[in-house]
């Protein structure tokens, strides 16, 4: 970083490259930092429940490293087994279990950082609280704007000593929204309850035989966990309302192989996707619970309209939508029609009083459609904070924010955005 | 809630035409850190619901709001915000500012954790949006964090989104001889594990029945909610949470009255003489923590130790305030850096 910067170089940090937003994606000619060297885990207290790790520790690796204590790395995204620890951090990473426990910035204490011009610092720390602001808080999501992460400090959470995990199967993808808001509704907030549709469900079962129902229109994959008695509890309430909102089947899970049956179903879905078309845009977006089902039709009818086959596969009980878009990049102009698409999509998710990226980040991909949820004074303040830590504008330039967020600065057509 | 609406456009203005700006809220936690700010303009946001869906577990409120009607409001749909200030008259827009998590931490993490989305008035007397609507969200940098806990010193706070919860079915208090650390291993996801060096206080939050469960693998018995040590001049500590203990020790031998958030490593002290609060302050940073005045102790300095990464902490203020008119003082920065003690 010191020689980036004696040589006035622009850089940008890579974990893995499993980012879906193009935040590592190396723009003009950047210094690429690559972190996937570093992947000591260098302690772990398990009375304290704290480990230091280096940026380069996969994300699986970590919550395996510390799995003999009885303790795991909360956030799960779906590439755990591929993505860095700072990576996650950078994007301030989810994942199916972040519903109940939060996402990534909930369990990062503490960050040794390396800023632009060099020096070095320590965010956040091991005590309860610090004086003054949450530099932390701030770095955390930040997509490599300020800084790069060297250590990083993450709390660990005890195993739960109950889980049950349920698959719930629906003639109607109405009925099962509607089953999220009512699990919400009755006071529960599953550890996760994911959604999928019919055709992920028929492609995901065709590939890994997970025990899906293939005539399913939707299913809600279902988990609660902690203490005997609520568990028990939360699984009848589940089911009552499931039933009550017209679920054709309630299955809990008998044994753990059947439980990682169900998850892999899950997990594999975009692996899954080659099976139907050789590529996928995978969209991140998130919009109040409670109008799941408005979005969700207004996305199908949307990509009707382009002859775009479309999935859904998402983190519904908080909101968080990943339509995916399947096609074959060698069809004359799919690549605009995927784009129309995807934007639409977007604008849908903000109308309903949406975000633009629910665990993906703005990278690239987003950075334009910014403007959609904040206005020009809203920009003004990221973009001074961003320019607090990094000064000379060199980290990671040209993501997340787009030209012309500065006050006064002069706007023009951004360039290069369409990845 | 176009009322809230309107007196947010006042405070901004207010803030653009003021040299100095000293926010405000119901005055609850005035003496927390450093002074506020003398020959200052009174800045307030305005109270009010301004939406709230429990389906959504999410509610938006003016800041000016006091944390205790929100709770009442919250309560009728069966929820609750974690928010905890130690006294509900508290605004909510002040207890995020001044940024004291509440004694559940424990099991509900950090103040910080609990808002999703902040608007506020800029020094120049803008009004900022940061974070966002939903439950979930990465869409630009996290103001909302940032906020929390700056007292005012990068912008005032009109309007905030925070994040709801199901009220719990039961929520109890035990008490037992047993060390905080054998509590901590017989339990799962305690609420809090307090101890006052001579009793472990418990609350549990739950089903009944895994809460009854819980309490007898833990040895616990019924108690009073505990209260948090009275005097005149009161502080929480802040300290590697392995140190406790040590900390307790040397806490008990100055004659300081204190109660210490296990797992956590907050630990609330309070006295009757205000030299004993800095002695306090030494156990304090003998243990490689710091003390945060809270009330009383006018002698001593706000936080007693410069920010850290006080360079880069200037830099944000400035970003945010580049005359340093919002609530001068109150963090040691700038001039102000100079004179910690």
């Amino acid at each position: 970083m010191r020689i980036a910067a004696e040589h006035d170089r622009p850089f940008v940090a890579r974990g893995s490259g499993t980012g879906l937003a193009g935040g590592a994606t190396p723009v003009g000619r950047p210094v690429v930092i690559v972190t996937t060297h570093l992947t000591r885990v260098l302690s772990v207290d398990p009375v304290d429940r704290v480990a230091w790790v280096e940026p380069g520790v996969l994300n699986l690796d970590l919550s395996r490293a510390v799995r003999h204590y009885g303790l795991s790395y909360a956030p799960d995204p779906s590439s755990q087994a591929a993505c860095t620890i700072g990576g996650n951090v950078a994007t301030n990473a989810g994942g199916p279990h972040c519903l109940a426990s939060g996402v990534t910035s909930a369990h990062v204490l503490a960050i040794d950082v390396v800023l632009a011009d060099g020096s070095v610092a320590r965010l956040g720390g091991l005590l309860p609280d610090q004086p003054g602001y949450d530099l932390r808080g701030c770095f955390v999501g930040s997509e490599g704007t300020m800084g790069i992460a060297t250590g990083i400090a993450v709390r660990l959470t005890p195993d739960p000593p109950a889980v049950r995990t349920m698959l719930l199967d629906f003639a109607a993808i109405d009925d099962a929204a509607a089953t999220v808001s009512g699990i919400i509704a009755a006071g529960i907030v599953p550890a996760a309850l994911e959604m999928m549709d019919a055709a992920i469900t028929r492609v995901v079962e065709d590939f890994c035989g997970a025990g899906y129902p293939r005539d399913a229109a939707a299913v809600l994959l279902v988990e609660v966990d902690g203490l005997e008695a609520g568990v028990a509890a939360d699984v009848r309430t589940i089911e009552e309302v499931a039933r009550a909102h017209g679920a054709r089947g309630v299955r809990t899970a008998a044994d753990e192989a059947e439980r990682a049956l169900l998850w892999k179903g899950r997990k594999s879905a975009f692996g899954a996707i080659a099976r139907i078309a050789p590529d996928y845009y995978l969209h991140d977006a998130v919009v109040p619970r409670t109008r799941l089902v408005e979005v969700l039709r207004r996305i199908v009818d949307v990509c009707a309209a382009e002859q775009i086959p479309v999935m859904n596969v998402f983190h519904a009980g908080d909101g968080n939508l990943h339509p995916l878009l399947a096609f074959d990049a060698r069809e004359p102009g799919i690549w605009e029609r995927v784009k129309r698409v995807g934007d639409e999509i977007l604008r849908t998710c903000i109308e309903a009083g949406g975000v633009l990226s629910g665990e993906h980040g703005i990278g690239l991909e987003k950075r334009d459609a910014m403007p959609l949820v904040f206005g020009p004074d809203d920009l003004d303040v990221q973009a001074r904070l961003r320019d607090a830590f990094d000064p000379a504008g060199r980290a990671n330039p040209d993501k997340v924010l787009p030209r012309g967020s500065r006050c006064g600065e002069v706007g023009r057509v951004p360039e290069g955005a369409w990845i | 809630m176009p009322d809230v609406i309107a007196a947010e456009e006042a405070v901004a203005e207010a803030v653009a035409r003021a040299d100095r700006v000293d926010p405000q809220g119901s005055g609850t936690h005035r003496e927390v850190g450093g002074p506020p700010p003398v020959d200052a303009v009174a800045v307030r946001a305005p109270a009010g619901i301004v939406a709230y869906d429990p389906a959504d577990l999410t509610v938006c409120v003016g800041a000016g709001t006091t944390v205790r009607d929100l709770q009442a409001e919250l309560a009728t749909a069966g929820q609750e915000c974690a928010l905890d200030p130690r006294d509900d008259r508290a605004t909510v827009g002040g207890t995020l500012a001044t940024g004291l998590s509440g004694l559940r931490r424990l099991r509900v993490g950090p103040l910080r954790d609990q808002v999703l989305e902040v608007r506020f008035a800029t020094a120049e007397g803008r009004l900022v949006r940061g974070g966002g609507p939903t439950v979930k969200n990465v869409t630009g940098y996290d103001l909302p964090r940032l906020l929390v806990g700056s007292l005012g010193t990068l912008g005032v706070l009109t309007r905030v989104i925070l994040r709801c919860r199901p009220l719990p079915a039961v929520a109890w208090w035990g008490s037992t001889d047993a060390s905080p650390t054998d509590v901590r291993a017989a339990c799962f996801r305690p609420s809090a594990i307090l101890s006052d060096g001579d009793a472990t206080t418990v609350l549990l939050e739950g089903h009944g029945d895994d809460v009854d469960a819980q309490a007898r693998a833990a040895g616990l018995v019924a108690c009073e909610p505990p209260a948090l040590p009275s005097g005149q001049h009161c502080g929480r500590i802040a300290a590697p949470p392995s140190t406790l203990t040590a900390l307790g020790a040397a806490l008990d031998e100055l004659g300081v009255r204190w109660l210490a958030e296990h797992g956590v490593g907050t630990v609330h002290v309070a006295t009757d003489e205000e030299e004993q609060l800095a002695r306090a302050r030494g156990a304090a940073h003998a243990v490689g923590g710091w003390l945060l005045r809270e009330a009383g102790a006018p002698n001593l300095d706000g936080h007693g130790v410069p920010l850290p990464n006080h360079a880069l902490a200037e830099r944000v203020r400035v970003a945010f305030d580049p005359t340093g008119k919002l609530a001068p003082g109150r963090l040691p920065l700038g001039r102000a850096a100079g004179a910690v003690a």
